[in-house]
């Protein structure tokens, strides 16, 4: 742990500055959601921003960029296994490869499927 | 550099401790002595284990003489559960669910996890208790009150969860009993205390091993709890998130779960509507797949231990057995919609969890045929817990073979949903980890209580109990595949293509029964072995690892002196060495 | 008995113990905020309709930049603690419970709008998710605020017999409020913008 007075001091310059980013970027989502973009762009756009945000909050805050291997490890495998729990149930319900899907109103399957 | 505090070394310097000599109630209700309270974690697993297989001998009756009335307890149950002693099929339902809940999340999980883990580990890696031992304590409390609220269930009228353990909505949501509420509460407790305990054992592998002992060094016993831990850490969370919308489903009015436009005898349901069912499978999967690791992960570790120690040889294939369960521990989050191949769902995710199914059984296979080429050259001692670890090797091959036509979509299209289902799973977890678990309840019962139990009641226990488990499950392969359907109160006998297959329901009727009777043997011996059983000093098995250095049963902070580790775990018949065992603690002859 | 690495840091992890046991806690809080977001999405590609507008993004903006500002008083409280300021590191740890609590009054404000019109969560699937996400959110946001009172309170003793145990307190409790902020980031855009 860097407990020398001057480490710290610069350290919390560095919290200060990383605080005033985040409400920054803030300020911009915000700004961004006024300008009505298409919706697949503008959840991109927000994803964006707020990754960038949660990383800052992670690396510096957390102290996450100076952390040890166990917990990079740790997180590295919730990340893959939250990936896993976001996405793999959307492709699976969203998967229709093979089956019939009716035309909008409904509608029989065409004879042989 | 601060001095690190060494273990042992604190009570070998303060032979009496600072704090006052402890009262009853700290010392053996509310300890935060892993050792306590891995047992209380034992016994109430136990019990619960004991509780869950009564149900069951309930429901084989049933099956067996559908329309019967039950004998010796039929008028005692209460006419909304057994009319004039005939069992209803809402009640049918309810020892179903609560069948599978209690077993796999009271009994087995506990009795594995939280009894053998939290007994054995600290001591296998030369700790003085675990990381966080007030979070401990409160894990096991956390599991009580969960399993007091599961019990209770069975109480109101209206009776207890009758959906599955699987719980799938909407009939869990709609169906107007408070004992599906009371299994969501319950099941939010259980998971937190598994939370709770998941991070001790992870911190506790990580930071308090003994010196000399590297993770290559470790026993696969603890490899396996540490696998186990992270499935436990990541996978639990969904289920209490779903857990939660369920509960408001049913609480609150929302439709996490349920579609627009359901109706329900006649009327529409009253609802927001949008909800997707197959949410709640997605979520429920993605943890009770990894949950099957955690019942038989634990097990292996066990069967391990005591092959290398019966067999007076190190393990075959170590590196691999680790490697193996690591893998099988990152496989297990990406396989779980193999249990949803019947819900629709397209060709390509098929084809997707199909692959990573067949590719989870490598790592599984790799840790069977490990431990059965252990055997080859050995010099086998067929002492009891011996015969439980040896009958684990088959059965849980079976279990695990008759796995594999369920995870391939086309043959599972056949066998989805009937006893075929039932008889694999059963294989894995009844002649497969429970038996693995009574081998670790005779191997280490020695250590906690200072006495062996009695060998002669642990053979007929084991022998009774192989003949007629395998009675009970074989069975159920040739209905499954006849088409027998699960989960039906009449054992199928409203389904003309189950006729030759129904007699089957006696013969495991009588073979369930059976096995019930065998269990006193083993219930006899634990009771009575705790006060009369031979005593026995550190030692008796003559084994290797860590904890049979400890006195038996180990007091507090479980090391007379700090204990240093000196060589790998399995170090049996070392050429040229004075005994046939050198203990991973005993430092070489100068 | 003596628990090793309570405080020092275990030679070959690095760690300490409560470091470890704090973000494989916070590993696991990521799953269970992780299930309910893809709740969220898989109820929204789902959905036919999905409203707009429901939800006072004003009062959302504001609510994120108190709970910024919060993680920002909460790390100066710990890095007051490592200057060995104990004045400093109250204040700030005092500062951060009343940001807290004012982000409480503020979605009281924002919940009870809702309810007196009658769209709790049975109304929409969207007034479930949102209920169901920022309450649970709040819960946590409830949970580290009583263990705040703790440090401010009966738990400040130890910083007489042992201030380092004390500084770890300070640090985990922040990784955990750090956490709650961090969810809060993509709660507000993806339940009041998107």
């Amino acid at each position: 742990m860097s407990s020398d007075p001057a480490g710290v001091r610069a350290s919390i310059r560095k919290y200060v500055m990383i605080g005033a980013a985040l409400l920054m970027f803030t300020v911009i989502t915000v700004a961004v959601n006024a300008v009505h973009l298409a919706v697949p762009l503008a959840i991109t756009v927000a994803l964006i921003i707020a990754i960038m945000k949660g990383s800052m909050v992670a690396a510096v805050f957390m102290h996450l960029s100076n952390e040890k291997k166990w917990i990079y490890g740790a997180l590295l495998l919730t990340i893959g296994g939250f990936l896993v729990l976001l996405f793999v149930p959307l492709f699976t319900l969203m998967d229709t490869t093979g089956t019939h899907v009716p035309a909008i109103g409904g509608g029989a399957p065409p004879p042989g499927h | 550099m601060e001095k690190t505090a060494t273990p042992g070394a604190h009570v070998h310097e303060h032979p009496h401790e600072h704090h006052e000599e402890l009262g009853f109630w700290r010392k053996y209700v509310f300890s935060t002595d892993h050792k306590v309270i891995g047992i209380q974690y034992a016994i109430t697993g136990l019990l619960f284990l004991l509780f869950g297989f009564g149900l069951m001998m309930m429901m084989r009756w049933q099956l067996a003489y559908p329309g019967k009335p039950i004998p010796l307890i039929g008028l005692w149950l209460g006419q909304s559960r057994a009319a004039n002693g005939i069992m209803l099929p809402e009640f049918y339902n309810q020892l179903g669910a609560m069948h599978g809940t209690i077993m796999v999340f009271l009994g087995v999980v506990p009795l594995a996890v939280g009894g053998f883990g939290n007994f054995v580990m600290p001591l296998q890696i030369g700790a003085p208790d675990m990381a966080f031992p007030k979070i401990n304590m409160m894990s096991y409390w956390v599991y009580f009150i969960g399993g007091v609220v599961m019990l209770a269930s069975f109480f109101p009228t209206t009776g207890a969860a009758q959906s599955g353990w699987t719980s799938y909505a909407p009939l869990s949501i709609i169906t107007s009993t408070s004992g599906q509420t009371y299994w969501l509460v319950g099941m939010i407790f259980l998971i937190t205390s598994s939370l709770l305990g998941s991070i001790n054992f992870i911190t506790t592998i990580v930071q308090l091993r003994a010196k000399g002992l590297s993770y290559m060094r470790l026993p696969f016993f603890v490899w396996a709890q540490l696998v186990t831990s992270f499935l436990l850490l990541l996978a639990f969370p969904p289920l209490e998130a779903a857990g939660i919308l369920q509960l408001m489903d049913k609480v609150a009015g929302t439709s996490f779960f349920l579609p627009s436009g359901l109706i329900i005898s006649g009327k529409p349901l009253a609802v927001a509507g949008q909800g997707n069912p197959l949410l709640w499978q997605h979520l429920f999967w993605f943890l009770a797949h990894p949950e099957v690791y955690v019942l038989i992960l634990p097990a292996m570790g066990i069967v391990a231990e005591i092959i290398a120690n019966n067999t007076r040889k190190p393990l075959w294939g170590y590196k691999a057995l680790v490697y193996s369960v690591v893998f099988l521990g990152f496989m297990s989050f990406i396989v779980w919609a193999h249990h949803m191949f019947m819900t629709g769902m397209g060709t390509t995710m098929s084809a997707f969890f199909q692959t990573t199914t067949m590719i989870i059984s490598i790592p599984s296979v790799v840790i069977l045929t490990a431990l059965l080429l252990s055997l080859w050259g050995a010099s086998i001692r067929f002492t009891t817990p011996m015969l439980f670890a040896l009958a684990f090797l088959p059965m849980f091959g079976i279990g695990g073979l008759t796995g594999l036509p369920l995870g391939l979509a086309p043959s599972d299209i056949h066998l989805h949903d009937t006893y075929y289902v039932i008889g694999h799973f059963h294989y894995v977890v009844a002649p497969g980890t429970i038996f693995a678990l009574f081998a670790g309840v005779y191997y280490w019962f020695p250590k906690a209580t200072g006495r062996r139990m009695n060998d002669l009641l642990g053979k007929i226990h084991f022998w009774g109990s192989l003949v007629a488990i395998n009675l009970v499950f074989a069975p159920m392969f040739i209905q499954g595949m006849a088409g027998m359907n699960r989960r039906m109160y009449d054992g199928g006998a409203m389904y003309q293509y189950n006729a030759p297959v129904l007699h089957w329901n006696v013969v495991q009727g009588y073979a369930a029964w059976t096995l019930g009777l065998f269990q006193l043997f083993f219930i006899v011996n634990f009771v009575m072995s705790i006060k009369w059983g031979k005593a026995v000093d550190k030692n008796p098995w003559e084994a290797t690892t860590l904890e049979w250095s400890a006195p038996s049963p180990p007091g507090h902070g479980n090391f007379l002196t700090e204990p240093i580790v000196y060589r790998a775990p399995y170090e049996y018949s070392v050429p040229g060495a004075a005994k046939d065992f050198s203990p991973q603690f005993e430092p070489e002859k100068a | 008995m003596n628990i090793p690495y309570t405080v020092e840091e275990r030679p070959d992890s690095g760690l300490a113990n409560g470091k470890l046991g704090i973000w494989l806690f916070l590993a696991s809080e990521v799953m269970l905020f992780g299930a309910l977001f893809s709740t969220y999405i898989i109820l929204r590609t789902g959905a036919t309709e999905w409203p707009h507008g429901e939800l006072s993004v004003p009062l959302g903006a504001i609510n994120t930049v108190i709970l910024i500002s919060s993680s920002v008083t909460m790390v100066m409280a710990w890095a007051s603690l490592k200057m060995h300021d104990w004045g400093k590191q109250r204040l700030y740890l005092i500062l951060t419970f009343v940001l807290a609590g004012i982000f409480l009054v503020n979605k009281y404000f924002e919940y009870s709008d809702h309810l007196t019109r009658g769209e709790g969560p049975a109304h929409s699937t969207f007034l479930a998710i949102y209920f169901t996400l920022t309450g649970l959110h709040g819960l946590h946001i409830v949970g580290g605020m009583i263990v705040m009172a703790y440090l401010l309170g009966p738990g400040a003793k130890l910083w007489k017999h042992n201030p380092d145990q004390f500084t770890n307190r300070i640090e985990y409790t922040g990784l955990y409020w750090h956490f709650v902020d961090l969810v809060w980031i993509f709660l507000f855009p993806i339940l009041y913008l998107l």
